[in-house]
C-alpha cells in the first residue's frame, strides 16, 4: 500500500448571501471601462483572395474572417456553429492550411488565399471529396460538412506532409492514412448528428481517389 | 384519407423506390454549401439589420431597473427593446418560460433585451453595454435534495398487481439508484432567423424550426395575433434533436427588433448563451427495483424516478419505457417533478426512454448476473408480445427477441469474457455490453399537395428535414404513388404556405409524413384518373395506365393539383400497443491506470417496421449510437447550485463525442413490418438509435473493470479509487 | 467585442514600444485564445498590434547546440520539426494533444504560452471572477460551484483556476527559457519556471512579463535524451483540455523529470519530486502534489495523476 499524498479541501463559500432577496448589482462583471478614444480607425480596408478571385472589403476592424465570407461577400457555404472555436463549422483553408475562420480577424489576412466549400466544386462538378461525402452520407443535418470537407481534405494533405498527431507512435517514420489517424485528425470538426463513421469511409473513398 | 384498419398488401409490398438505398436527394446542396439555412437568407428580403440578445445574469428574481441609453447611442444602432418596455408575451402551450415581456427572471439567460444594430459587430458591442440591476432570489436547484423530499410520495401512474407481496417472494431481487445528468441539445446550428415584420402586419419567418405550424401557432400566441398573418420558412435545419421543436427566443427578438426598427432583423443565439436560454433534457434521479423468480422471471418491475423543471413544465419522464418493455405481473411506476429555477427542461430525442433506459438497462444487467443468466438469455426471457400492464392490448409487431438474438450472433457475443474485470490487452480493460433499445412510437396527422404538369411532380408540404432524410424519403414516396422516377420528383419543405404536416420529432416524422404525401398523391391519382375517364388506373414507368391504354404523364395536358392528408384512426392506440425494438452490443476498453473508456466496437439490431431507406436510417441510428456514446461517457451540463444554471455551457466544456470517440459501427436493420402503423408499414427509427446506447456502454465497462457505475457520464473519477493497482 | 484599432508591426522592438504607449494595447498572433475572450468582452483591448509578420516565425539551431523556436512559430509548425521530434519527443507530444489541426495552424509558441485559463467562471461575465475583475469575488469557490477541471495546487482562497497549455507542460520538463524584448528595446530571458506567476492575492497577473513587453523566442537547451512521453487524461479522446496531463523523461538510470499540466495555474514542476522518480510514482507524487487543496469534485486528480505517472512508468 503507497503511502498517502497529502492534501487538504480547499474551503468553500457561499457567495449570493444567505437573505431571500437582495440586490445584484453591477451584473455583469467585466473588466473596467478601457479609454474610449481610439488612436486610430476601428475599421480598415482589406483585399482578400477568395476561391481565386481577388474581394476588396471595407469592415469593422473586429469583422472575423469568418463573418467577412458570409455578411460580406455572402459566401454562406462557410457555417458558425459556435464562433469560439470549439465546433470546426467554420473551416476553410488559408494559403493552403485549414484554420476556424471565426478566430481570424479579416483585417490580419491581407492578400492570403482563402478556399472555401464554394471554392472546392459546383453541384455540376463536384471534387471528389464532396462526391466521397455524397456517396457515404457523411452528412444528415449537412451543417457542419462544409467545414468537414474543408477539413478532410486537409487531412490527407498533412498526412502526405508526414505532420504527426496525437495517435502517431513513431513520430520519425512515415505516416499511413489509417482510421486512427483519420479519425483523429478529424476531431476539430464536431457532427452532432454523428456521421463520424460515414466520414472516415468517405475520407478513405477519397484519399484512394488522391484529392 | 384515413387510416382507420391495418394496411392490406399494398403497392409498397411491390416496392421498386421506397426501401431502396437511394443516396439523399439534397446531399449536393449540403457538400457544395449551397443549401441555406436560416441566418443565411440574404436573397428572401432586403435590408436586413443584425439583431442581438442579451440574457438574465440571475436564475430568479425581478429585474429592477435596466439603462440602455450607452447601447441606444452607440454607433450602428438602430432601436434597442427591453423587457421591460414589453408587456409579458403570450406562453403557447408547450413553452414554460416566457419568451419575453415584463420584469421577471425564471432563469438564467432567460432573454431580456434585444439590440439591432447596422452590422453584427456594433450589435454584439451594444448588447453588452446595458445595465441591469436585480432583485435576486435565492435558488434551490439540488435535484438530490428534491429526490429525498419527493420519494415515496404520490399515487403511480401505472400500477398492477401487488408489488410488495411479489418483492417479499421473489427468489431474487436488486434495488439500486441511477442518476442521469442534464443534457443539452447541442446542434451545429445556433437557434437562428429572420423576421421581417417592418409594417407590424404581416409577418414573415426564415428560421429553423423542426415544427412549422407549432412555430407559427407560438408566434401568434406571443404576440397576440393572427396566425394568417405569420408566414414560417424553415428548408433547411442544422440539426435539432427536439431544441427547435418550439418557438424560442430567437425568433421572438427577431420579431420586436424587426417591429421596433421596421426593417427585418436576423439573428443567431449566440452559442455560449444558447444553453441556458433554450431547452434542454432534465436530469433524473430513479430508484428501480426488480423482483424475480429463481429461473429469471421477473415478478415485479418497480421504477420510481424524479426530474427538474421549471414550475408547469414536462420535465423528463424516465419511467416511460417502464410499463411496457418487459414483462412482469406486478408494476409500479412512478415519476416526480421537482420544480426548480434552472433553465426550461424539455424534450431532446428520445425524451423519456434516453434516461429511463441508461437505468432499467443497467439494473437489467445487475439482475441478470444476480440471477447468474446471460443478460441476453434473461432480457429474452421476459419479453412479451402484450403491453404487460394491460394485457388484452397486442403489440403491434414486436421483434425485440430477434434483435437480441441477431445481435448476439453478428457481434460474437458468446466468445465474451463473462468474468468481470478478466480481460486485459496491454493497458486496458475489455469487456463487452448489451442493452435493450425501447422506443413508442405514434403518427401524427400529415398533409400534403401533390402537383402534376408536364409529367413532373411537386410534393408541398410544411414537413420538415432536420438531416433526418425527409427529402429523399418523401421523394421515393412520391416516386412510388405515382410510378415516377425519382428525377422527376421535386419535394419543397418547410413553409407554412403548404399543407401541415406532422413535423420532425418524437420519431413520428418519416411515418407520418410519407403516409401524408401518399394519401396526396392517391388524391392526385383520381384526379388524373377522373380526367382521362379510367377506373383504378395503375401508375407505372411514367405512365397511367387503364382501359387498355398507356398514357404518358408527361402527355397529359394541363397542371393537376390534390391535396390531402393522412389521419391515423383511434385504432392505433386504442387496439395496439406500437413500439420499436433494438438491441445495441457493445465492447470498449477501459484504462486500467486512467479509467479512461473508449468504445472500440458498436452494433445496434433495430426492429422499426419498413425501412424506408436503408441509408438515411442507417444515418439515423449511427447517429444516435453517437450520441448515446457522448451520453455515456462525456455529456453533464453541471448545474451550480447557488448561482443555478448551467456553468460549462460552450461546446469546449459540454463534451459531445468526436471523431476519434467514434468505433467501427454496424447497424442491422429487422426491416418488420408493420401494417397497423401507416399504409407503409413503417415506423421511426431516429430515437430508437439512441435508446439504451449509453446503457450498453456503461454494462461493457462494468464487463472490463468490475465496477459498477450507477452514474452517468462514466467519467473516470466515478471508478478510479476502485480500479486495480497498476 | 468593444471597438479598437490596429496596426501592424513589422519587428518585435517597435511592436512592444507601441504596446507601452498606447493604453489598452494588445498583441495579436493567431488570435485564437485573444479572439475568443474578445468575443466574451473578457479581454477589451481597445488597439490591437498585429505581430504575426515581426520575422519570428523561424527555428533554428542555438550556439550552445539547443534549439532557438521563434515567437510566431505555430503549433503545427514546431510540432513537426524533424528536430523537435527526434530530439524533444515530449513537445511534439504535447502539442500534439492539444487543441485541433485548425488551431494548431494558426496558435502560435508565445500565444500558446499566454493563453488563459479555461475556468468556467472566468469565461462568463455574469459570474464574479479576481482573475476578471480583481476584487470581485471567485464563483469557482462557492459552494456548490463547478470545479471538477480546476486547480489542486498553487492556487489561492482567490483563484483556483489552472493553466490550460500543454505545451508549456513539455517545456517545463524541457527547461525552456523565455526571450523577450522590453518597450525599452531591452532583450531579457526569462527561465520558464519564473515566468508564471501563482495567483496569490493577484490572481490577474499571470506572467512576469511587463507591460508592452513581447516574447520573441523560446529557447531549448541541448537535447538531454532519454525516453519522452506526454500522457493527456481527459473525458472524450481528443479535442478537449486535460483533466491531468503528464510529462515524462526518464533516463535509462531511472531518473528523469516529472510535469503536471491540468492541476495547477501554472505548468506544475518540483524538482524535489522528480528525484524520487526511481522510487516511483507514488514517491513523486506524494512530493509534487504535497500540500495540494482541491475541492471535493476535483480530489480525484491526485489519485489520477500518480496512476497516470504509474502507467507511463510501467509502460517503459
Amino acid at each position: 500500500m503507497s503511502p498517502p499524498i497529502r492534501f487538504e479541501m480547499r474551503r468553500r463559500t457561499f457567495l449570493v448571501g444567505s437573505a431571500s432577496a437582495i440586490v445584484a448589482a453591477n451584473i455583469p462583471w467585466r473588466a473596467n471601462a478601457q479609454p474610449t478614444s481610439l488612436v486610430g480607425p476601428d475599421n480598415s480596408t482589406v483585399t482578400l483572395v477568395v476561391n481565386g478571385e481577388a474581394r476588396g472589403l471595407a469592415i469593422d476592424n473586429r469583422t472575423t474572417l469568418l463573418d467577412a465570407l458570409r455578411e460580406h461577400l455572402h459566401l454562406t457555404g462557410t457555417k458558425k456553429g459556435c464562433d469560439h472555436g470549439q465546433c470546426g463549422a467554420c473551416t476553410v483553408s488559408v494559403n493552403g492550411e485549414r484554420i476556424n475562420s471565426c478566430l481570424s480577424l479579416a483585417v490580419m489576412h491581407e492578400g492570403d488565399e482563402v478556399t472555401t466549400i464554394e471554392g472546392l466544386g459546383t453541384p455540376q462538378q463536384l471534387d471528389p471529396m464532396q462526391q466521397a461525402f455524397v456517396d457515404h452520407d457523411g452528412f444528415q443535418c449537412g451543417y457542419c460538412t462544409p467545414g468537414q470537407i474543408c477539413s478532410a481534405k486537409a487531412v490527407l494533405q498533412e498526412i502526405r506532409d508526414n505532420v504527426p498527431s496525437h495517435v502517431t507512435r513513431d513520430l520519425t517514420a512515415t505516416i499511413e492514412a489509417s482510421d486512427e489517424e483519420i479519425r483523429e485528425r478529424m476531431s476539430g470538426n464536431i457532427c452532432r448528428c454523428g456521421a463520424y463513421a460515414n466520414i472516415l469511409e468517405a475520407i478513405h473513398q477519397a484519399s484512394g481517389a488522391q484529392v | 384519407m384515413d387510416f382507420n384498419q391495418p394496411a392490406d398488401q399494398n403497392l409498397f409490398d411491390r416496392a421498386t423506390v421506397v426501401g431502396k438505398p437511394h443516396a439523399r436527394v439534397d446531399g449536393v446542396l449540403k457538400v457544395t454549401g449551397k443549401a441555406p439555412y436560416a441566418y443565411e437568407r440574404h436573397d428572401v428580403v432586403a435590408g436586413q439589420l443584425y439583431g442581438y440578445p442579451v440574457g438574465a445574469a440571475i436564475a430568479k428574481g425581478r429585474i429592477t431597473g435596466i439603462d440602455a441609453s450607452a447601447a441606444r447611442s452607440a454607433p450602428g444602432v438602430r432601436g434597442v427593446v427591453t423587457t421591460l418596455e414589453i408587456e409579458p408575451l403570450g406562453i403557447w402551450d408547450y413553452n414554460v418560460a416566457r419568451l419575453f415581456g415584463g420584469d421577471v427572471v425564471e432563469h438564467y439567460q432567460q432573454a431580456i433585451a434585444v439590440v439591432v444594430a447596422e452590422s453584427f459587430e456594433q450589435a454584439r458591442a451594444a448588447a453588452a453595454l446595458l445595465e441591469v440591476s436585480y432583485d435576486r432570489d435565492k435558488v434551490d436547484v439540488d435535484l438530490e435534495a428534491g429526490w429525498e423530499r419527493v420519494r415515496g410520495t404520490g399515487e403511480p401512474s401505472t400500477l398492477v398487481g401487488d408489488v410488495d407481496a411479489a418483492f417479499q417472494s421473489a427468489a431474487v431481487t436488486l434495488d439500486e439508484i441511477y442518476h442521469t445528468p442534464s443534457h443539452t441539445h447541442a446542434m451545429m446550428e445556433p437557434h437562428a432567423s429572420i423576421v421581417d415584420w417592418s409594417d407590424g402586419d404581416q409577418m414573415t419567418v426564415w428560421t429553423s424550426s423542426q415544427m412549422i405550424e407549432w412555430n407559427r401557432q407560438a408566434l401568434a400566441t406571443n404576440f397576440g395575433i393572427d396566425p394568417d398573418r405569420i408566414r414560417v420558412e424553415s428548408p433547411f435545419i442544422g440539426g435539432g434533436f427536439g431544441g427547435k421543436l418550439w418557438l424560442r427566443a430567437d425568433a421572438v427578438l427577431a420579431a420586436i427588433g424587426s417591429r421596433a426598427v421596421g426593417a427585418p432583423v436576423k439573428m443567431a443565439l449566440p452559442r455560449p448563451f444558447m444553453i441556458n436560454n433554450t431547452t434542454h433534457r432534465s436530469a433524473t434521479i430513479q430508484r428501480i427495483r426488480l423482483a424475480a423468480d429463481a429461473d429469471g422471471k421477473l415478478t415485479a418491475i418497480d421504477h420510481e424516478a424524479a426530474s427538474h423543471t421549471l414550475p408547469g413544465g414536462r420535465g423528463e419522464n424516465a419511467t416511460a419505457q417502464t410499463p411496457f418493455f418487459y414483462a412482469a405481473a406486478n408494476r409500479r411506476v412512478i415519476h416526480h417533478l421537482v420544480e426548480m429555477h434552472l433553465p426550461e427542461a424539455s424534450d431532446m430525442r428520445a425524451p423519456g426512454e434516453t434516461s429511463g433506459l441508461m437505468a432499467l438497462e443497467i439494473a437489467m444487467d445487475e439482475m441478470a448476473e444476480k440471477l447468474g443468466m446471460d443478460p441476453v438469455e434473461f432480457r429474452i426471457r421476459n419479453d412479451t408480445q402484450v403491453n404487460p400492464s394491460d394485457p388484452a392490448i397486442p403489440f403491434s409487431e414486436r421483434h425485440y427477441v430477434e434483435c437480441l438474438r441477431e445481435g448476439a450472433n453478428r457481434f460474437g457475443w458468446s466468445d465474451r469474457n463473462t468474468t468481470p474485470g478478466g480481460r486485459r490487452e496491454g493497458m486496458w480493460l475489455i469487456g463487452h455490453g448489451v442493452a435493450g433499445a425501447y422506443r413508442g412510437h405514434l403518427n401524427l396527422k400529415s398533409g400534403a399537395r401533390a402537383t402534376l404538369s408536364n409529367g413532373r411532380l411537386v410534393i408541398e408540404t410544411d414537413m420538415t428535414d432536420i438531416g433526418t432524410g425527409s427529402y429523399t424519403i418523401l421523394t421515393q414516396t412520391a416516386a412510388e404513388t405515382m410510378g415516377l422516377p425519382m428525377g422527376r420528383v421535386e419535394v419543397r419543405l418547410g413553409n407554412s404556405a403548404w399543407p401541415v404536416s406532422s413535423g420532425s420529432g418524437g420519431q413520428f416524422g418519416a411515418s407520418s409524413s410519407t403516409a401524408g404525401v401518399y394519401a396526396a398523391c392517391v388524391a392526385l391519382r383520381e384526379k388524373i384518373g377522373e380526367r382521362l375517364g379510367l377506373q383504378n388506373p395503375e401508375f407505372r414507368d411514367g405512365n397511367v395506365i387503364g382501359n387498355g391504354e398507356v398514357t404518358p404523364l408527361s402527355e397529359i395536358a394541363g397542371e393537376f393539383s390534390a391535396e390531402d392528408s393522412m389521419n391515423f384512426g383511434e385504432f392505433q392506440s386504442k387496439d395496439y400497443l406500437m413500439a420499436t425494438f433494438g438491441a445495441h452490443f457493445v465492447e470498449v476498453g477501459v484504462h486500467v491506470a486512467t479509467g479512461e473508456t473508449r468504445v472500440r466496437r458498436m452494433l445496434a439490431v433495430c426492429d422499426a417496421g419498413r425501412i424506408l431507406n436503408p441509408i438515411t436510417a442507417r444515418s439515423q441510428v449511427i447517429g444516435g449510437m453517437v450520441m448515446g456514446t457522448g451520453g455515456a461517457l462525456s455529456e453533464e451540463l453541471a448545474v451550480d447550485l447557488e448561482h443555478g444554471f448551467f456553468a460549462n455551457h460552450d461546446l469546449a466544456s459540454y463534451e459531445v463525442a468526436v471523431h476519434a470517440d467514434i468505433p467501427h459501427q454496424e447497424v442491422i436493420f429487422l426491416d418488420t413490418l408493420d401494417n397497423v402503423a401507416t399504409p407503409l408499414k413503417s415506423k421511426g427509427v431516429g430515437e430508437l438509435g439512441l435508446c439504451g446506447v449509453a446503457a450498453a456502454i456503461a454494462n461493457a465497462a462494468y464487463n472490463a473493470t468490475g465496477i459498477r457505475v450507477r452514474q452517468y457520464p462514466l467519467t473516470l473519477d466515478r471508478m478510479i479509487d476502485q480500479l486495480p493497482e497498476v | 467585442m468593444r471597438a479598437f484599432s490596429f496596426e501592424r508591426a513589422s519587428e518585435p522592438a517597435q511592436a512592444a514600444a507601441r504596446a507601452a504607449e498606447v493604453p489598452g494595447a494588445k498583441f495579436i498572433a493567431g488570435g485564437t485564445n485573444l479572439l475568443d475572450l474578445m468575443k466574451l468582452e473578457i479581454e477589451t483591448p481597445v488597439h490591437l498590434i498585429d505581430v504575426s509578420a515581426t520575422g519570428l516565425d523561424r527555428i533554428s539551431s542555438t550556439a550552445g547546440g539547443g534549439l532557438r523556436i521563434g515567437a510566431m512559430v505555430t503549433n503545427t509548425d514546431l510540432a513537426a520539426d524533424a528536430t523537435v521530434r527526434r530530439d524533444y519527443g515530449v513537445l511534439t507530444r504535447a502539442l500534439m494533444a492539444g487543441a485541433s489541426g485548425q488551431l494548431r495552424n494558426k496558435a502560435t509558441t508565445a500565444g500558446n504560452l499566454l493563453q488563459r485559463t479555461r475556468c468556467p467562471y472566468f469565461y462568463d461575465t455574469a459570474m464574479p471572477c479576481n482573475k476578471r475583475v480583481p476584487g470581485a469575488g471567485c464563483a469557482a469557490l462557492g459552494k456548490g460551484a463547478f470545479s471538477r477541471q480546476l486547480g489542486i495546487i498553487g492556487t489561492s482562497d482567490t483563484c483556483i483556476a489552472t493553466h490550460p497549455s500543454d505545451m508549456a507542460v513539455a517545456l517545463r520538463v524541457l527547461d525552456a527559457e523565455v526571450e523577450t524584448t522590453t518597450p525599452s528595446g531591452a532583450s531579457r530571458t526569462i527561465p520558464l519556471d519564473e515566468f508564471y506567476r501563482l495567483p496569490g492575492d493577484t490572481p490577474e497577473i499571470e506572467t512576469a512579463l511587463m507591460p508592452g513587453e513581447i516574447i520573441t523566442a523560446v529557447t531549448l537547451p541541448p537535447p538531454i535524451g532519454g525516453r519522452q512521453s506526454y500522457h493527456k487524461v481527459r473525458d472524450r479522446a481528443s479535442y478537449a483540455f486535460a483533466l491531468v496531463s503528464v510529462a515524462l523523461i526518464e533516463r535509462e538510470d531511472g531518473t528523469g523529470r516529472v510535469a503536471l499540466g491540468g492541476v495547477a495555474p501554472e505548468p506544475w514542476r518540483r524538482p524535489q519530486a522528480e528525484a524520487a522518480l526511481p522510487d516511483g510514482a507514488n514517491a513523486v507524487m506524494s512530493r509534487l502534489l504535497d500540500g495540494a487543496t482541491p475541492t471535493e469534485e476535483n480530489a480525484f486528480k491526485i489519485t489520477l495523476a500518480e496512476r497516470t505517472l504509474a502507467a507511463m512508468l510501467a509502460e517503459g
